[in-house]
């Protein structure tokens, strides 16, 4: 029983850099640009988020003040890198498959050098700690797995309804959508096209910028080189999973992390398997729901991938 | 309150007159636009006609902001306008219905409306409920019925293009474009646009995009007919008849053939039975589909689309599932075998969508005419294609098909509807079929190559090859047909003769009920 509640109290904060990069690839899809540079964002989020908190206190206690600091650097520039993206698929119109893996190892690869250079080795930072909810927190069970987090998990988890409500019932979500599925007709309704897809990728590049900085100054606080380890792909194939809705792209982060979670508990149980085994157990699990999940195109963005170019007939 | 509403905001944009001047524009290589100058005043429907390609669309286009013109001018009320997109031509009080829907599928109609109701973009949510009341009441203002609620892709064309029209009106247009708004619908769908526009014209004005000369001549006050980019003719469309215009819209008279020949009494060449296929929504399309075409015979196949033409289509070619039933082709059972052993056994199609199933679009010309042959000879030799071989094809078709293009190294897809349904029907027609199927073969395209394809369909089944034509043109079904089967919810509602058939009874036919129910 407390396995089972340790695994499960786990699975709610490892799912959260992973909900808020998707829920930012969500966007992105949805407005038309399919962003696989994800994973280098968080990369740069991760390393501009632990940078800052650590500068400062050297490895020892820091203000609170400054930990936020890194997280709305990593917000900022991953909007920034996101709206360079942009630049590059939207207004000169590059392959976005090409591009996105261009920018993911751009990402990785500046993160790692700079960390290298400003902070050496392996260095943790003491980071946001958890603040229990009143209250909650108490219940039995409950408590322990949906209330005892850091603050950053419960805006993860109200973002949910938020990104649905904006883009279900806001016009902005309207033009999201509709660029996303038939630019064409939004052009012909007024719509500036491209400059609805750059909001779309800014905001997705803060939301992954902001993963990355969750996962260095909440969940693991410290960088490393494989810190992401493939969380910003997987957050893109979430997407799919999730068909472009937020609250299934909730159950397929909950359910990776979930598998994970039994990953790392599997391991301490001594069960006689090699332990990558249990390492490759999550993305296998990825890899095998997508293969199951409904092919229904009819809420996919019809024009996922594709640049706009509105004298050019097609 | 609502009624009222809705004409406060049509006094506030009248537009009195509208006029273009010297409007030129260049796109790489052609030229679409060419010093032309047109006016439209209060309460007027002017016909733009012309052949495809004669740049219609370009110049609308350039009227409502999506292009932006070279040269010339634009005035609204005698005062110049210039419009940076459709952001700009919309607060003028232009509204353009385009050909191909500017609907997004995954929407609902009032979704799709509050794309441009900017006045329901409240800072924090989307005022939804006051777009569908708008759209509910200009429905209603113009007898316009269409279901707020409704997801785009569930409506038909013809609903679609309802939406359209109200969509264009609540955004407050005074002045509608209308570009071939007749191409995609049933002959009923046709009428009742005609009679609602001729409602319309008390408060608007109309600018209406066809080459359908018999729409134009019932519609319009004033018709502008555009050739190579050019105005070559404008005046009032009562002074002249409907041949008059297609011999100036083409540059030489246009009579559309005839069958008049011999009955060719070959045998049968393809005898379907029982046939039942699905749907991609997985209802039955075919349900019970009997037919037989014999050689040297134009079977005529009626019906609004949408009563399983496409699926019969895609069984007959091997590019659907057939559920049950049987497809005899010269004897040999082609149910369920594949399309390239269809093809094998000399079987042509011109599908219906050319764009997408006729062609590969990126392909070029001289590419697409070999996509049947290109693994044997002349084409190929051991499987390696000869390049000399394939482009000496290509000019030959080129020159006998009368294609219009810069080089048989263009992309097919970049060519006109006219001049792809060549490239298409030379394919099909040169690869010496024993038989041919071609599906709503004329659809869209103008005057000049509807008469050519009709030209080459007779030239086929005079060579003794029997052809099934799926239309729901009933001109072109009339004047081709040996015999017209009407096809209504998946099965042959009756077979017909040539010379029994007429616009009533086909109708009638069409619509589902049987000539006996008439009767009573």
């Amino acid at each position: 029983m407390d396995l089972i509640v340790n695994i499960l109290a786990m699975t709610v904060p490892f799912s959260v850099a992973l909900l808020l990069a998707s829920i930012g690839e969500m966007f992105n899809q949805r407005s038309g640009v399919f962003n696989l540079g994800c994973e280098g964002i968080m990369a740069m989020g991760a390393f501009l988020g632990m940078l800052i908190p650590f500068s400062v206190g050297q490895g020892g206690h820091v203000s609170q003040v400054y930990n936020v600091a890194g997280l709305l650097a990593a917000t900022v520039c991953g909007a920034l890198l996101a709206l360079f993206f942009g630049l590059i698929v939207i207004t000169f119109r590059a392959p976005q498959g090409i591009a996105g893996i261009g920018l993911q190892m751009f990402g990785v690869g500046t993160a790692g050098t700079l960390f290298r250079h400003f902070v050496g080795g392996t260095q943790s930072i003491p980071g946001i700690p958890d603040t229990p909810v009143p209250l909650l927190s108490r219940i039995p069970v409950v408590g322990d797995i949906f209330f005892s987090h850091n603050i950053l998990v419960y805006i993860a988890f109200l973002l949910v309804p938020v990104a649905w409500y904006v883009l279900f019932k806001t016009s902005w979500g309207l033009k999201v959508r509709a660029v996303g599925s038939y630019p064409r007709a939004a052009d012909s309704m007024g719509i500036n096209v491209n400059r609805t897809r750059y909001e779309a990728l800014a905001l997705g590049g803060a939301l992954a910028g902001l993963a990355g900085a969750y996962l260095s100054v909440c969940q693991v606080k410290m960088f490393s080189d494989e810190l992401i380890a493939g969380r910003g792909f997987i957050a893109v194939a979430l997407v799919y999973f999730g068909h472009w809705h937020p609250v299934k792209i909730m159950l397929g982060a909950l359910l990776f992390s979930f598998a994970q979670t039994i990953q790392y508990n599997v391991q301490g149980l001594g069960i006689n398997l090699p332990y990558e085994f249990f390492v490759m157990l999550p993305y296998v699990v990825v890899i095998v729901v997508l293969a199951f999940t409904s092919k229904d195109q009819t809420s996919s963005p019809a024009a996922l991938g594709k640049p706009f170019n509105r004298e050019i007939r097609t | 309150m609502g009624a009222r509403c809705v004409l406060e905001s049509v006094m506030e944009k009248r537009i009195k007159s509208l006029r273009m001047e010297d409007i030129t524009k260049r796109f790489p290589g052609v030229l679409a636009s060419d010093h032309i100058s047109l006016s439209v005043d209060e309460g007027e429907i002017l016909a733009l006609v012309g052949e495809n390609g004669a740049g219609k669309t370009t110049l609308m286009n350039i009227l409502m902001g999506i292009y932006q013109q070279d040269e010339g001018r634009i005035f609204i009320n005698g005062e110049e306008v210039h419009f940076k997109g459709p952001d700009d031509a919309f607060k003028a009080g232009l509204g353009m219905v385009h050909q191909q829907y500017m609907l997004v599928p995954g929407m609902t109609v009032t979704e799709n409306v509050a794309l441009g109701y900017k006045q329901a973009w409240k800072p924090l949510k989307l005022d939804l409920s006051m777009v569908r009341d708008r759209v509910m009441q200009v429905s209603q203002h113009y007898g316009l019925a269409v279901n707020p609620d409704a997801y785009v892709w569930q409506l038909s064309v013809g609903e679609q293009q309802r939406v359209e029209l109200v969509k264009t009106l609540c955004l407050g247009a005074r002045f509608l474009i209308l570009d071939e708004p007749t191409s995609a619908l049933t002959p009923q769908e046709t009428d009742e646009l005609i009679d609602l526009l001729k409602r319309m014209k008390n408060e608007l004005s109309i600018i209406f995009i066809s080459h359908k000369l018999n729409e134009v001549k019932s519609l319009s006050d004033k018709i502008a007919i555009l050739r190579h980019g050019k105005v070559v003719f404008s005046g009032s469309t009562d002074d002249y008849l409907p041949r008059q215009i297609a011999a100036m819209m083409t540059g030489h008279e246009i009579t559309l053939p005839e069958n008049k020949e011999q009955d060719f009494n070959g045998e049968t060449a393809l005898s379907i039975k029982n046939l039942c296929v699905r749907s991609d929504r997985g209802f039955l399309a075919l349900d019970g589909f009997s037919l037989d075409v014999r050689q040297g015979e134009i079977v005529g196949l009626a019906g609004v689309s949408g009563n399983g033409q496409r699926e019969l289509a895609e069984a007959i070619n091997g590019l659907r599932n057939v559920e049950s039933g049987s497809i005899d082709f010269f004897g040999t059972e082609i149910t369920g075998r594949s399309a390239s052993f269809i093809i094998s056994q000399g079987m042509g199609y011109i599908p219906e969508e050319r764009n997408v199933e006729g062609i590969v679009p990126s392909f070029s010309i001289k590419e697409n005419f070999i996509l049947k042959d290109s693994d044997r000879p002349p084409f190929a030799k051991h499987r390696i294609i000869s390049r000399k071989a394939v482009s000496d094809n290509a000019e030959e078709l080129r020159k006998s098909f009368d294609i219009r293009c810069p080089g048989v190294n263009t992309p097919a897809g970049s060519l006109s509807g006219g001049n792809i349904q060549k490239v298409i029907l030379a394919r099909e027609l040169t690869r010496s079929p024993k038989f041919l199927i071609a599906v709503y073969p004329t659809r869209g395209l103008d005057m000049g190559a509807i008469e050519f394809i009709h030209q080459e369909l007779l030239k086929k089944r005079r060579e003794g090859i029997g052809i099934l034509l799926i239309s729901e043109e009933l001109e072109e079904l009339m004047n081709l047909s040996d015999r017209i089967a009407v096809i209504y919810k998946g099965r042959i509602q009756k077979v017909l003769n040539h010379g029994e058939a007429n616009k009533e009874n086909l109708g009638i036919l069409m619509a589902g009920l049987k000539e006996e129910d008439d009767n009573e």
